[in-house]
């Protein structure tokens, strides 16, 4: 009985609605059920949740149980953004569905139907899944309620437009008769898709927007039992924790494991060898991980060097600084930058720096492994799915769909689980593998210690950016010339495809935009001989090019004795929704009123900036305080963000408060740095995060908007750094152009002014 | 053999001595909702409550909780102030990825405990080693203070 209605739906769209008997069976071989058993975790696998005649399951996105139960299937991660909160909430707007009665679960591997967007591949990243479920999502829940509505019209012999849905009731007011979800997924199982379903107008929304929906992970993540990988035990399962070598590029030359295997409950010992993307080491299994780690650490092992990097973040700081005096690769040209030597004009010459950045999830990597006779099935925190299944089945030689993935919660990610090169997930299957030549074939979990996770590289890449800009003798800025230099996070994976002409896009993102500027260009060198493993971390370039962009536009407003906030709108002609953003913040933050005065001696002032990131605009004012010795407080952040349509406004302002707290903990403290190839830092002392004693107060304020929803994981980390040095200039003169801004600022110091560059021989 | 009392019921252990409270309660007794974060008490993750205050598991060897109480996140439910807690937590949303909320939720119990209504102060000092890298610091401090008020009018 296809439902017809007015509202279309495209072909990529209607692609959603697969047959549901084949992804029942996908379903009933995919499923798996978990429960807390007291000592370990069962997993059962191939036994559907339900009896296949009884679940209704029309497309692969959700399951209506007899028991009125709604399980949205989630292809995005849930990591803390709050994905399956949105994805939920998506499914259960059109479905009409009761909230309290809606579930939440991963989706398998199977980018045919998981994919991301148009990309082909399945993976969480780039803040897009609120912009691509939300047609997707919305349409599977519409098709559920259409065959729902169409089963009680069969019941009930009444016409469907006589057939109410609301808050997971299904009503027929004239016959007084209704009845919940449960009681017709039989018969809706039988009937087949409709051709056309109609979505709701945002202004029937009841789920979406509205702030008082609660997440769906809440109660699991406040009782323990939430299921992460660290928490996952199969039966038999061993535990494996490595040794990794201290310099990237190292391989093994000898292991001694007497120590080691004289400690009681060590079942083996794995010296395994490294590959694409991973680095070999020796692997101790042990029935726990305690075991496995002081046994790790008895290891006595001999590293063959010789093409292990050297790397020193001093050296390479000073590499940087000479690079950045030769042309780059241009990326982004406008006018003609030879303006800039036109005599009279006001050249500011700033060169900005920012360090390798680990992610440093609470969750340190880990990856469960289990080799089976079809292939082989992984448990993981799992942020990027096809890009494993590729990595795995070549290095097993077997085909991408032998590997089945577990999607599991992730204790965070900040991009680190998105790893392009497999890297950590390799390790396990690499260890699995070398076990089974060695006869162990039981379920192996790697599990990376602090450690280990902070000295395995694959760290936000350290970038410099030199910056010569222009001012004309009435203050306006005519030309701006960016030289970026930095480590490439595409190169070599999967995604290089988005590097055209050898610039990749996510080096440069976001510099120099999108301020109306005559004369532009900017420029990228991209070494590719470092030997530091980097990919993304939270929102990617923007991170870098925002802190030199706007750091950048604050130096030339006060050179021009303006308001950096005046300053920065009269460049944003063009771009309403950066402005109202920025308008905005200015509103709330008071950025017109003097701010109130400090404790004796304590300076105080306030920065601002704004940055758009993955479709979303953010414009934050931060108010710091430093003291007479020089210890810097930041007091408050105000934020204004535009994300479109906020699909959950809670989940919205929690991304924008996490996202502050991230980027200060990075601004503040965040650098990993080598010293001739070691990384220095091991732990969570030096490597330190962000505390509760350091986080500001913070004021989130949403712009409502009608536009299709965009991002909030990333976009709310990038303002945040600028906005707080541009802070601490305002308060105490001293103008910070390397991260991590660190504990005290010199306030004794001059004031630090860029330099006059017109006289520069090298431009 | 060590025996202890585990969110009230007795158990018993045979592991060695210096075995860390950790790794005994995830990997022997299989409750994981105490998290592993770094190996030093540099993170909190894997906070417990041994008799009633805050310890960090991961440097606790399991002799030092030897015919003592020790309440796992698994258990706060069944605690007046942790029922409160857990359910501001819930009211709020404090959570993002939960890894570290274990350890936030019991170390605010042991908190509550020890100063019915904490200051900021209070809670900078007491929640400082209670590391959440999601930086959901500016709920956690909200939920404490209405955990603390809501306690208060139960109290009164």
């Amino acid at each position: 009985m296809p439902l017809a209605t007015q509202d279309t739906a495209s072909a990529s769209e209607a692609a959603v609605a697969v047959d549901r008997r084949a992804f029942l069976r996908l379903a009933g071989g995919l499923t798996l059920g978990f429960c807390l058993s007291g000592r370990a975790v069962r997993v059962r696998a191939d036994e559907p949740f339900e009896p296949a005649a009884r679940l209704f399951a029309p497309n692969a996105f959700v399951r209506i149980g007899p028991d009125n139960s709604v399980t949205v299937i989630a292809k995005y991660l849930e990591m803390g953004q709050g994905a399956f909160t949105g994805l939920a909430t998506l499914l259960a707007e059109e479905l009409d569905a009761d909230w309290s009665q809606v579930r939440v679960e991963g989706a398998p591997a199977d980018a045919s139907r998981y994919a991301n967007g148009d990309t082909g591949m399945q993976y969480t990243g780039g803040s897009n899944a609120m912009a691509n479920a939300y047609q997707q999502m919305r349409r599977a829940g519409a098709v559920a309620r259409a065959l729902l509505v169409a089963a009680a019209a069969q019941l009930w012999h009444v016409p469907t437009g006589e057939i109410q849905v609301a808050g997971g009731v299904v009503a027929h007011a004239a016959s007084k008769r209704s009845t919940k979800f449960g009681a017709l997924t039989s018969a809706a199982a039988a009937l087949p898709l409709p051709v056309e379903v109609k979505l709701k107008q945002p202004s029937q929304f009841k789920l979406i927007g509205n702030a008082g929906l609660r997440r769906k992970d809440s109660h699991a993540k406040t009782n323990g039992s939430a299921l992460f990988t660290q928490d996952l035990k199969l039966p038999g399962m061993l535990v494996a924790v490595a040794s990794h070598p201290a310099r990237f590029g190292a391989t093994l030359k000898h292991v001694d494991d007497t120590a080691a295997r004289a400690i009681p409950g060590v079942v083996a010992v794995v010296p395994f060898a490294g590959g694409p993307g991973y680095f070999g080491g020796v692997a101790v299994l042990a029935h726990n991980t305690w075991v496995a780690k002081r046994a790790r650490d008895a290891l006595v092992i001999e590293w063959d060097e010789t093409h292990a990097t050297r790397t020193d973040s001093e050296q390479l700081r000073s590499r940087y600084r000479a690079l950045a005096q030769q042309p780059g690769r241009i990326a982004v040209e406008a006018g003609d930058v030879a303006f800039m030597d036109t005599p009279g004009l006001q050249v500011l010459d700033a060169t900005y720096e920012v360090p390798y950045l680990a992610h440093a999830c609470m969750e340190p990597m880990n990856c469960l492994v289990q080799l089976t006779d079809s292939g082989v099935s992984i448990w993981n925190g799992e942020q990027s799915q096809t890009v494993d299944q590729r990595a795995i089945a070549e290095l097993l030689a077997i085909k991408p769909e032998q590997v089945r993935i577990t999607q599991l919660y992730a204790g965070g990610s900040f991009g680190r689980r998105a790893s392009p090169k497999s890297d950590y997930v390799l390790e396990a299957v690499a260890i699995a593998r070398q076990a089974a030549t060695m006869g162990q074939r039981a379920p192996i979990k790697l599990v990376w210690m602090r450690t280990d996770d902070m000295r395995g590289g694959y760290y936000r890449p350290a970038f410099l950016h030199r910056i010569r800009a222009a001012l004309d003798g009435a203050g306006l800025l005519v030309a701006w010339q960016q030289r970026i230099v930095g480590q490439s996070i595409r190169q070599g994976t999967a995604f290089d495809r988005g590097n055209q002409n050898g610039i990749d896009s996510t080096s440069i993102e976001g510099a120099a935009e999108p301020y109306v500027i005559a004369n532009l260009r900017v420029e990228l060198t991209t070494p590719d001989d470092v030997g530091v493993p980097v990919q993304g971390w939270r929102a990617l370039g923007h991170t870098h090019t925002a802190f030199a962009t706007e750091c950048m536009l604050d130096e030339l407003a006060i050179a021009a004795g303006r308001d950096p906030y005046q300053f920065r709108r009269d460049l944003l002609a063009g771009n309403p929704r950066h402005l109202a953003v920025l308008d905005l913040v200015a509103d709330k933050a008071g950025w017109r009123q003097p701010l109130l005065p400090g404790a004796h001696g304590e300076r105080r002032g306030r920065g601002i900036a704004v940055h758009a990131s993955f479709g979303s605009f953010v414009a934050q004012v931060a108010e710091v305080s430093v003291t007479a010795d020089g210890k810097l407080r930041v007091e408050r952040v105000v934020c204004a963000v535009d994300c479109g349509i906020a699909i959950n406004p809670d989940v919205v302002r929690a991304q924008m408060e996490g996202g502050i707290g991230y980027g200060l903990g990075a601004a503040l403290h965040g650098a990993i740095t080598l010293k001739d190839g070691v990384v220095e830092q091991s732990d969570f002392d030096d490597y330190a995060p962000l505390r509760m004693s350091e986080m500001p107060a913070i004021e989130v304020h949403t712009v409502p908007s009608q536009q299709p929803p965009s991002g909030v994981g990333d976009p709310g980390t990038p303002p945040l750094a600028p906005a707080v040095v541009n802070a601490i200039y305002h308060a105490t003169g001293v103008r910070i152009r390397t991260l991590p801004i660190g504990e005290r600022i010199p306030t004794n110091s001059p004031r630090v002014e860029p330099s006059d560059a017109s006289d520069d021989p090298n431009h | 053999m060590q025996t202890f009392t585990l969110n009230e019921r007795e158990v018993s252990v045979d592991v060695a001595d210096d075995m860390p409270l950790l790794w005994v309660l995830r990997d022997e007794l299989g409750l994981t909702g105490t998290k592993y974060g770094c190996d030093r008490a540099l993170c909190g993750a894997c906070t417990v409550l041994l008799e009633g205050a805050a310890v960090r598991s991961c440097m606790t060897p399991v002799s030092a909780v030897d015919g003592k109480n020790v309440t796992t996140i698994e258990n706060v439910a069944a605690d007046p102030v942790g029922r409160v807690v857990q359910d501001v937590w819930r009211r709020l949303d404090v959570v993002q990825c939960g890894y570290c909320q274990s350890g936030q939720i019991i170390a605010t119990m042991a908190l509550l405990r020890a100063k019915p209504r904490p200051t900021d102060a209070d809670i900078d000092a007491a929640m400082d080693g209670n590391v959440c890298r999601c930086a959901t610091y500016v709920r956690i401090r909200a939920a404490i203070h209405q955990a603390a008020s809501a306690l208060g009018v139960e109290g009164a």
